[in-house]
């Protein structure tokens, strides 16, 4: 493969473009309410109108609205119809020869559209995942090309670094930086993997990704791979996501038989092949060492840090390992520049974020904005508020890693230095917002028996502290606790931040920390009047009153 | 390999590079509490007792797993580390049966000998009192789960000392537990080779030799050394 027969296949692919295409979405979220049905339906009413020639129907990724789904939109007319039904088929294919149809349609034109920015998903809803020709088609593995036969493996590190990237899976590490790290380790052997064990509850950003465009994400990896000097890949997905997983593969055999994997690609001496790690279940294997443990096929537990995978990762080799949201950003970041990506976003964070929306919400759905967009706008006017007139009460970001925002400070703007001044984190993109019904001390708790169940068991503050600060939190919303047992709650909060091994432990008290610091007045009215006096250690008790 | 100096609670001490805090602070004297630490096998840093405060460094670090490097002002103790360690041991103590008055180590327990050492006096949490099975399958040793902190040292004797394989963990969280094989009574196992050093190895009465009674199980931990001094160092030591 050369660029000469990449464009080729490109033109051909344009040129066998029909003059109305009716784009079908076959993501997870709408293949659960039967779009498989719907696009079935679709193609025989295409055929049975006798329209084959006029009209293509394609199979693609997430069309972001999820809450409405089974989605369909007509191009070009630019209707977007809702919750389609197999019987709908006909009668949309109607519209295409003047015909009327009853199927709901929405508007195009609302923020929750017209506010996004799309760089991730901007093949997520166009492209057949399928197909390697529809992503060839909008200038794919172009990125690639350019780097391996007009850059050097420094060259495309320092375009990272100018770019601004930072790692998507929530702690924002410098993306630039990293490759530039395991660049440099020296090592004969070098692995990427591509992190795509996304384990929050609520959070459906890398499927969507990887099941809209897998091929963005392969490409990614590859200029990556090119920049870092690896030549082996692993992408760690979890067993949970069958349908991302098959789409893996189908794109990983298209790109090898098209050589745009493998050995000797774009006919240079840069060889990188991919294989697909399955994840077990462990919430606890998306932390790096853990997951490189589990790739290595033993027991997902992690290890203490440094050395860092930059240094010592797989088998003991350099190792990159990078979220597939940031792995997507990169084929745009080569195409459009790293000053076109610069430009986007605040000072310290740089380009996108996707949000999975979820929870109380009207719009529930992918969403992709601008770093520094306002939280307010995203759950009120692109999300449209709480549903049946409730009222926002929080909005919950980074998963049990996380915190809860009150509604009060919706006004911060979305990056990662104004979300962990809340006390809470960008985490991978999760965003579950709360109403007036929500018991902040529930949701503590909740996120809490997550932390439990999936601790280890390796580290004992993590082991043994969940379960404790689990039981104090049980203990307080059955109105059985007392002050004295906040302390213990906040003490312990402290003490398996500072001394669990990994990620998890270290972060698990986070929704409880941020509902004290927030909602504290809930925790108070569950409390009862400590009988004991003020006996023991480290009693917080009320004076008594003098009579 | 160049030597690297460093401070330990204000003491100058010097360590080869490679050597782990705690390998320097043992040279200089300076005792850490330990309790997955075992020496001769690799470290896991998984117990948290010997975390240490570096001046410039954000995180509490193990000393077991954390390398030394120039010019590292180390602190091992203060008034913030002895109380997490203190609660450290709480949580142990809270979270499964530790009954030292009918234990076989009573009185040659690292739990035990901790918790005096760290002033832990009582447990603030409320004991979860679980349900775990004791495995006396085996005619030469017994397992109380019950015990058991879940170390790994026993896990991995087996694997790196004795090389049999025969331990695992199996279970994650509170759940966690030693298994032997593929989670069959220790007496049925095809790969146990009797050795006993997962017994020498326990710092409580988790495993223990079949027919030791209250506070009778004293381990030697003679035979560990000598294997390890005499693979690594090609020292036969008497």
């Amino acid at each position: 493969m050369d660029l000469n027969e990449l464009l080729q296949i490109k033109e051909k692919e344009l040129a066998a473009q029909k003059p109305h295409t009716l784009r079908c979405c076959m993501a997870a979220g709408c293949m659960s309410s039967n779009s498989q049905a719907v696009k079935d339906g679709l193609e025989k009413a295409v055929a049975d109108a006798g329209l084959s020639n006029q009209v293509e129907v394609r199979g693609v990724g997430c069309m972001k609205l999820c809450c409405q789904g089974p989605l369909v939109q007509a191009d070009p007319a630019g209707a977007l119809y809702e919750r389609v039904t197999p019987p709908d088929a006909a009668s949309i294919v109607g519209t295409l020869l003047g015909g009327a149809t009853h199927v709901g349609k929405g508007d195009p034109h609302d923020p929750f559209f017209t506010k996004q920015l799309s760089i991730v998903l901007a093949n997520s809803g166009v492209v057949d995942p399928e197909r390697i020709e529809s992503y060839l088609a909008a200038d794919g593995y172009t990125g690639l090309h350019e780097v391996l036969h007009e850059m050097t493996p420094k060259d495309v590190v320092e375009g990272l670094v100018k770019s601004g990237l930072r790692g998507r899976g929530g702690a924002g590490f410098p993306t630039g930086l990293k490759w530039g790290t395991v660049a440099k380790s020296p090592g004969e052997k070098k692995y990427v993997i591509c992190n795509a064990d996304e384990g929050d509850p609520g959070a459906f950003m890398d499927r969507s990704v990887l099941e809209s465009d897998p091929h963005s994400v392969l490409e990614g990896m590859a200029i990556a791979a090119y920049a870092v000097g690896a030549d082996q890949g692993f992408i760690y997905v979890r067993a949970e996501y069958p349908l991302a997983i098959s789409r893996l593969q189908t794109a990983i055999r298209q790109a090898k038989q098209m050589g745009l994997l493998g050995s000797a690609i774009f006919e240079s001496p840069f060889n990188f092949n991919i294989d697909i790690r399955i994840g077990a279940g462990a919430f606890v294997c998306g932390e790096e060492t853990a997951l490189m443990a589990s790739v290595e096929g033993k027991r997902g537990t992690p290890r203490p840090r440094p050395p860092f995978p930059a240094e010592s990762g797989l088998w003991g080799c350099p190792t990159l390992i990078n979220n597939v949201e940031t792995f997507a950003n990169v084929p745009a970041i080569i195409r459009r520049g790293a000053d076109w990506f610069a430009s986007i976003g605040t000072e310290k964070s740089k380009g996108t974020k996707v949000f999975a929306l979820a929870g109380k919400i009207k719009n529930t759905g992918l969403i992709e904005v601008p770093m520094g967009t306002r939280l307010r706008d995203i759950v009120e006017q692109m999300g449209g508020g709480a549903p049946d007139g409730g009222r926002i009460k929080a909005v919950q970001t980074g998963g049990p890693s996380g915190g809860c925002i009150p509604a009060d400070a919706l006004d911060t703007p979305v990056d990662y230095e104004s979300l962990t001044k809340l006390g809470s984190i960008m985490g991978s993109g999760g965003m579950i917002v709360m109403d007036q019904t929500t018991n902040m001390v529930e949701i503590a708790r909740f996120f809490m028996e997550f932390c439990m169940d999936e601790s280890c068991g390796k580290c004992i503050p993590c082991r043994a502290g969940t379960v404790q600060m689990h039981h104090l939190l049980t203990k307080i919303i059955e109105r059985k606790a007392t002050l004295r047992d906040l302390a213990k709650l906040e003490e312990l909060c402290d003490m398996v931040k500072h001394t669990s091994l990994c990620g998890l432990g270290q972060t698990a008290p986070n929704p409880t920390v941020s509902t004290l610091r927030f909602f504290r007045h809930e925790y108070l009215e569950l409390l009862q009047p400590d009988t004991h006096g003020p006996h023991g250690n480290g009693a917080v008790t009320q004076p008594p009153v003098p009579a | 390999m160049a030597a690297k100096t460093l401070t330990i609670d204000g003491k100058e001490v010097s360590a080869a590079e490679g050597a782990t805090i705690l390998e320097a602070a043992s040279d200089a004297g300076i005792t850490l509490p330990t309790l997955c630490h075992l020496e001769g096998v690799y470290d896991v840093g998984a117990c948290r007792m010997c975390l240490v405060e570096i001046a410039g460094t954000p995180k509490l670090l193990p000393a077991c797993t954390t390398q030394v490097s120039e010019g590292m002002n180390v602190t091992t103790t203060s008034e913030r580390l002895q109380q997490y360690r203190k609660m450290i041991l709480e949580l142990l103590f809270a979270e499964r049966n530790h009954v030292c008055a009918v234990c076989v180590a009573n009185g040659h327990c690292e739990l035990q000998t901790l918790a005096y050492r760290q002033g832990m006096d009582h447990v603030r949490y409320d004991y979860c009192f679980p349900k775990w099975d004791v495995d006396i399958t085996h005619p030469l040793y017994g397992m109380d789960h019950n015990r058991c902190i879940l170390c790994t040292r026993c896990v991995r004797v087996c694997w790196h000392i004795e090389g049999a394989g025969t331990k695992n963990v199996a279970g994650r969280g509170a759940k966690a537990q030693i298994i032997t094989d593929l989670f069959q009574p220790w007496g049925e196992s095809d790969t146990c080779t009797n050795c006993g050093k997962c017994v020498m190895s326990c710092p409580t009465g988790a495993l223990f030799y079949r027919g030791a009674t209250v506070g009778e199980m004293e381990r030697d931990r003679s035979k560990l050394e000598f294997i390890v001094t005499a693979r690594e160092k090609k020292q036969w030591i008497p």
